[in-house]
C-alpha cells in the first residue's frame, strides 16, 4: 500500500505494510534515525514526534493512521523557530546524560510550548509524565523550559 | 604511584596522534556511557596541551587500537584513564617544546604556547604543532613524571562546558549502535524461552510461514532475521506461536527474603574492606560499657538496570572475520568471552564500540552481541542488527542481586561506638563476561547456555578484592572500635545477577545510614552529630556539615521530613552526602520535595559532568527505593513492562542543590556512583522524621508504608 507522509516538510510517497507502526517508516525507510524505539507498548515516551502540531507515540500507531498529516521529528526540529529554541536551551543545561530519551522529550516540550507558552510546572509535569529518564536529567529539562520560557517572554 | 593504563601501554602513541590539519586525537580505552569520560579527557587535554577544546577528538574505542583499560565502570575512568591522558598530554606537551625550542634556537622557557602555536617571546618567531608533529609518530613513552600545570593556571579544568556530542544528542543525529545501517543489513529479534530454566521441544516449522525471513537455530538458542524489521518483530511473533518449550521445574520458588539468610553460602570475614579466608567470627556480646546496643535487619529486592533502549548490536562474519559493534563497556573482555562462545581465534574478532542508551553497568548489552554474532554466523557477508524487546530487556538482562544487611551495634553514653556488626547477604555482582580460561568467559553470555552444545552459567565464586561486590561499602568509614564485618554469597537463589550502579555499595549505604539515625535516636543523640563524632576523616566531615548546613537552611514545613545520609563511595572515591526532605500523602506515597547533595571528588575536571552524575545517581537511587522490585513466579519474570517494573517519574523529581567542594591539586576521585547509597538512606531516615515510620525493607511504596503504620 502506498501512504503520503509529510516529514519535516517534504512529502514522502512510502510503500509499506499498513499495519507497519510509523517508527520504523521513519527509521528505516527515511533514515530518521534521532526517532527513538524504547518499548515499542507507548509505555516511556522516546518515541514522541509531533503531528499536526501535537505531540504522539509513533511506536505503536500505524504508518496509515498518518497518512496527510504533517510529521516533524527532532531532525525536523531544527528548522523550527520554538523547536531550535528548545534544542539550544537543553543544549545550554546540558539536559541529557546517554540521549536515548531526549529526541522525545525534545518534541514532547515543543508540542506542550506550541501550545501553551507559558506552562504551570504542574502542566509540564502532566506533559512530560509518559517520559521515562533512567539517567535522571530531569532537574535540567525543568531548567532548559523554564529558559525557553523566559527568552520567549524576553523577546 | 604509576598509573596501571600507562603501565600496560607505556607509548605516547598508544595515547596521542596530532594531525597534519593539527587536531589531537586523544586515545583512551574508557567508552562515553553519557557520564561524559570524553568532555572529561577533552578538558584535560586541552588543558595540559594549551589548544582549544574544539581541535580535540576522543578516537572511538576498538580492539587492537584503544589501550585495553579493562571494563568502563566502578566509578575507576578518571582515576585510570583520566590521569593516564594527563601525564600522556603533559609528556606531549614537554616534548613538543623540546622540539620547538631547537627549531626556533631558544630556550624552552622563552617560549609560550597558544592554541597549538608555540611562539617564542623575544622574536615573535612561532611553529605549530601540526608542523612539528602531525602526522608522524611521537615514538618517545610516556613520562609518567612529567611535570603536569599548576592548577592556578588553569584555563579549561574546571570549568563548566556543554557536554561533548550534546547538540548531537539533542539534534537527533547522534548514532547509537540501534541507528546503524549498513547496504544489505538484515534485522533480528530472539525468540526467547518462558524463563531461564526451559529448553526448545519442538519447534512447528509448518506453522511458521517464513516469507522471506530466514530461521537461527542452535539448541534452544532461536532467532528469526530478515531485511525489513517490522516483519522480523511479525515473524518473531509467529515463531513463537510455534515453538514448544520444556519448562522443566521453572524457578525456585519460596520467601526471597529468608532464603538469603537461610539458604547455603559462602560466609567470610572482611578485615579492612577486603574478605578473608578464615572462619568467620562470632557476635561478641555488647561491651560491658554500652549505654545503647542496637539491631536491625535490612531488605532489598531484586532490581534491574532498566536502560531506555533495548541492548543491541551489529556483527558481521565475512572470510572467517567477525566484527561487532556494540555498546559494552568493556570491549576486550566480550571479546574473550566471544571468542570462547563462538569457537573462534581472539584475532578473528573485532569488536568496535559504539554508543547506546545509559546502561548503569552490565545489562544486555554483552548478551546482544553474542546474539547478533550467532545469526551473523548463520548469514555470512551480510550485516546483522540485533536488537533485544522491552521484554527481552527486562526479563533477561542480569539484575542486581536482592539482598539482606543485618546490623548490630553498642554506643557509649558519649555516642562513641564501642562495637560495630555488619553481616551481608546476596548473590554475585561479578559475572561481566570476563574470562580465565576454560569457556569462563563464554559461560557468562546468555545465548551460550541455550546452545545445542551448551555453556552452563558458572558457579559464582566470592570477590576477594576491596570494597567489591556484596561487601562494597560494607566496611564503615566512621571510625567505629571492634567492627565484625561478614559476607555471604547465597546460593540457590532465583534470578541471574551481576553488576549494577554501586554493586552492593547501594544497599549497604542503605543499611548503614539508616542505622545511625536508629543507634542516634536510641542514644538519645543528633544523628548529625553522631556522625561526626565517629569520623576522623575531614573530608568527610566537610561534606556533611556543608550538606547538613544547606538542608536545613530554612524552617523544615509542616508534615515535611528530612533525612541524610552519608559515604564516601568504596572508601576510596567520590565523598558524598545527600540530605532530603519528603513528606508522605494521603495515598501513603513518599513526595521527595528538595535535596541537597554535597561531594568531594577530587581535582574538579568537568564541573558540569560532575554535577550531572550527582543529580542522576540520586534520582535514579530514588527511583530504586520508592518503587523497584523485579517479580517472578515459577512461571518465570513478571517485570516485562514499564508498567510491571514502575520507574521514577516527572511527578516526584525533587529541586536539587548541588555543592563541589574545591580540591585543586587533589587527585581525581570518581563519581559516577557516590550519591546513590547515601540517597537511599537520606530517603528512609526522612520518612522517619515525617511519619515516625522506619522502614527497612526496599521499595518503600504505598503498600510497604501503610503495612509499616498498622504494624
Amino acid at each position: 500500500m502506498t501512504v503520503t507522509l509529510h516529514v519535516n516538510g517534504t512529502e514522502h510517497k512510502i510503500e509499506a505494510d499498513p499495519a507497519t507502526p510509523l517508527i520504523f517508516v521513519l527509521r528505516n525507510q527515511l533514515g530518521l534515525t534521532g526517532v527513538k524505539l524504547g518499548c515499542g507498548l507507548e509505555q516511556c515516551g522516546a518515541c514522541t514526534v509531533m503531528a499536526d502540531g501535537q505531540s504522539v507515540l509513533s511506536c505503536v500507531k500505524t504508518v496509515s493512521e498518518f497518512n496527510g498529516t504533517k510529521i516533524v521529528t527532532i531532525e525536523g526540529l531544527a528548522a523550527h523557530a520554538l523547536g531550535s529554541a528548545v534544542q539550544r536551551a537543553f543544549v545550554a543545561e546540558n539536559a541529557a546524560q546517554c540521549g536515548y530519551c531526549t529526541p522525545g522529550m525534545v518534541s514532547e516540550v515543543t508540542a506542550l510550548l506550541s501550545a501553551k507558552p507559558k506552562p504551570s510546572r504542574p502542566e509540564i509535569i502532566e506533559a512530560l509524565n509518559g517520559h521515562l529518564c533512567r539517567c535522571g536529567s530531569h532537574t535540567r529539562i525543568f531548567k532548559a523550559i523554564e529558559r525557553v520560557v523566559a527568552e520567549k517572554s524576553n523577546a | 604511584m604509576p598509573n596501571g593504563s600507562l603501565v600496560k601501554q607505556p607509548n605516547l602513541d598508544q595515547w596521542l596522534a596530532i594531525g597534519a590539519d593539527g587536531r589531537v586525537l586523544v586515545r583512551t580505552g574508557k567508552v562515553d556511557i553519557g557520564q561524559r569520560i570524553s568532555t572529561a579527557l577533552t578538558l584535560i587535554a586541552a588543558e595540559e596541551l594549551d589548544i582549544d577544546p574544539t581541535r580535540i577528538d576522543i578516537a572511538a574505542v576498538e580492539t587492537d587500537v584503544a589501550p585495553d583499560e579493562g571494563v568502563t565502570s566502578g566509578s575507576n575512568s578518571m582515576e585510570e584513564s583520566g590521569d593516564a591522558v594527563r601525564r600522556a598530554t603533559a609528556t606531549a606537551r614537554k616534548h613538543l617544546l623540546a622540539l620547538a625550542a631547537r627549531q626556533l634556537g631558544v630556550a624552552e622557557d622563552a617560549l609560550d604556547i597558544v592554541d597549538g602555536l608555540i611562539r617564542a617571546r623575544a622574536t615573535n618567531r612561532s611553529i605549530t604543532y601540526a608542523e612539528l608533529a602531525g602526522g608522524k609518530p611521537f615514538g618517545i613513552p610516556v613520562d609518567q613524571t612529567a611535570k603536569t600545570k599548576d592548577p592556578k593556571s588553569f584555563k579549561h579544568v574546571g570549568t563548566r562546558v556543554t557536554a561533548r556530542g550534546m547538540a548531537d544528542l539533542v539534534g537527533g543525529s547522534a548514532k547509537y549502535v540501534h541507528d546503524m545501517q549498513m547496504p544489505g543489513m538484515l534485522h533480528a529479534r530472539v525468540v526467547r524461552p518462558p524463563h531461564y530454566h526451559a529448553t526448545l521441544a519442538k519447534l512447528d516449522d509448518a506453522k511458521f510461514k517464513s516469507a522471506g525471513l530466514g530461521i537461527v537455530r542452535d539448541g534452544s538458542f532461536l532467532a528469526v532475521a530478515g531485511p525489513d524489521e517490522y516483519a522480523v518483530l511479525k515473524g518473531a511473533e509467529r515463531l513463537a506461536a510455534a515453538a514448544t518449550w520444556d519448562r522443566g521445574k521453572g524457578l525456585p520458588e519460596g520467601d526471597l527474603f529468608k532464603n538469603l539468610t537461610a539458604n547455603e553460602r559462602v560466609s567470610l570475614p572482611v578485615i579492612k574492606g577486603s574478605p578473608v579466608k578464615e572462619a568467620v567470627p562470632a557476635l561478641p556480646a555488647p561491651p560491658a560499657n554500652a549505654a545503647v546496643t542496637h539491631q536491625a535487619r535490612y531488605e532489598r529486592p531484586y532490581n534491574m538496570h532498566g536502560t531506555i533502549g533495548p541492548s543491541a548490536a551489529l556483527a558481521k562474519f565475512e572470510n572467517g572475520q567477525m566484527t561487532v559493534w556494540t555498546h559494552s563497556q568493556g570491549i576486550y573482555v566480550l571479546r574473550e568471552a566471544m571468542a570462547e562462545a563462538l569457537d573462534m581465534p581472539i584475532e578473528a574478532i573485532r569488536v568496535i564500540h559504539a554508543i547506546g542508551a545509559g546502561c548503569y553497568g552490565h545489562n544486555g548489552a554483552d548478551d546482544v552481541a553474542l546474539d547478533a554474532a550467532l545469526v551473523a554466523r548463520a548469514n555470512p557477508g551480510k550485516p546483522v542488527l540485533l536488537k533485544w524487546t522491552r521484554d527481552d530487556e527486562h526479563a533477561w538482562e542480569p539484575y542486581t542481586t536482592a539482598m539482606v544487611m543485618e546490623l548490630q551495634a553498642s554506643l557509649d553514653a558519649s555516642g562513641k561506638v564501642l562495637a560495630w556488626s555488619h553481616e551481608s547477604y546476596g548473590d554475585t555482582h561479578n559475572m561481566r563476561p570476563r574470562s580465565t580460561g576454560n569457556k569462563s568467559g563464554a559461560a557468562r553470555l546468555l545465548a551460550a547456555r541455550y546452545l545445542a552444545d551448551p555453556v552452563p552459567p558458572p558457579v559464582a565464586t566470592p570477590s576477594m578484592g576491596h570494597h567489591v561486590g556484596i561487601h562494597r561499602n560494607q566496611e564503615p568509614l566512621y571510625t567505629f572500635d571492634n567492627q565484625r564485618l561478614v559476607k555471604n554469597l547465597v546460593r540457590g537463589l532465583p534470578l541471574r545477577t551481576s553488576a549494577m550502579r554501586t554493586l552492593g555499595a547501594y544497599a549497604n549505604v542503605f543499611a548503614l545510614e539508616s542505622f545511625i539515625d536508629e543507634l542516634a535516636e536510641a542514644g538519645g543523640l543528633d544523628p548529625i552529630a553522631l556522625r561526626i563524632r565517629n569520623l576522623a576523616d575531614q573530608r568527610a566531615i566537610d561534606v556533611i556539615e556543608a550538606c547538613n548546613t544547606a538542608l536545613n537552611r530554612d524552617k523544615k514545613p509542616a508534615g515535611y521530613g528530612r533525612g541524610f545520609g552519608f559515604a564516601r563511595y568504596k572508601n576510596q572515591k567520590t565523598y558524598c552526602a545527600v540530605g532530603i526532605e519528603v513528606s508522605v500523602n494521603d495515598a501513603a506515597e513518599v513526595k521527595l520535595h528538595r535535596c541537597v547533595i554535597a561531594a568531594d571528588a577530587g581535582e574538579i575536571v568537568d564541573r558540569d559532568g560532575i554535577a550531572a552524575q550527582m543529580e542522576g545517581g540520586v534520582l535514579q537511587a530514588a527511583s530504586w527505593t520508592l518503587y523497584e522490585e523485579v517479580k517472578y513466579d515459577r512461571d518465570g519474570i513478571t517485570s516485562r513492562d514499564w508498567d510491571s517494573y514502575p520507574i521514577l517519574r516527572f511527578d516526584n523529581v525533587p529541586e536539587i542543590e548541588t555543592i563541589l567542594m574545591e580540591r585543586p591539586g587533589a587527585p581525581f576521585l570518581g563519581a559516577g556512583e557516590a550519591s546513590s547509597g547515601p540517597a537511599a538512606g537520606a530517603i528512609a531516615n526522612a520518612i522517619k522524621d515525617a511519619t515516625g515510620l522506619r522502614l527497612r525493607r526496599l521499595p518503600f511504596t504505598p503498600e510497604a508504608i501503610r503495612a509499616a503504620a498498622y504494624r
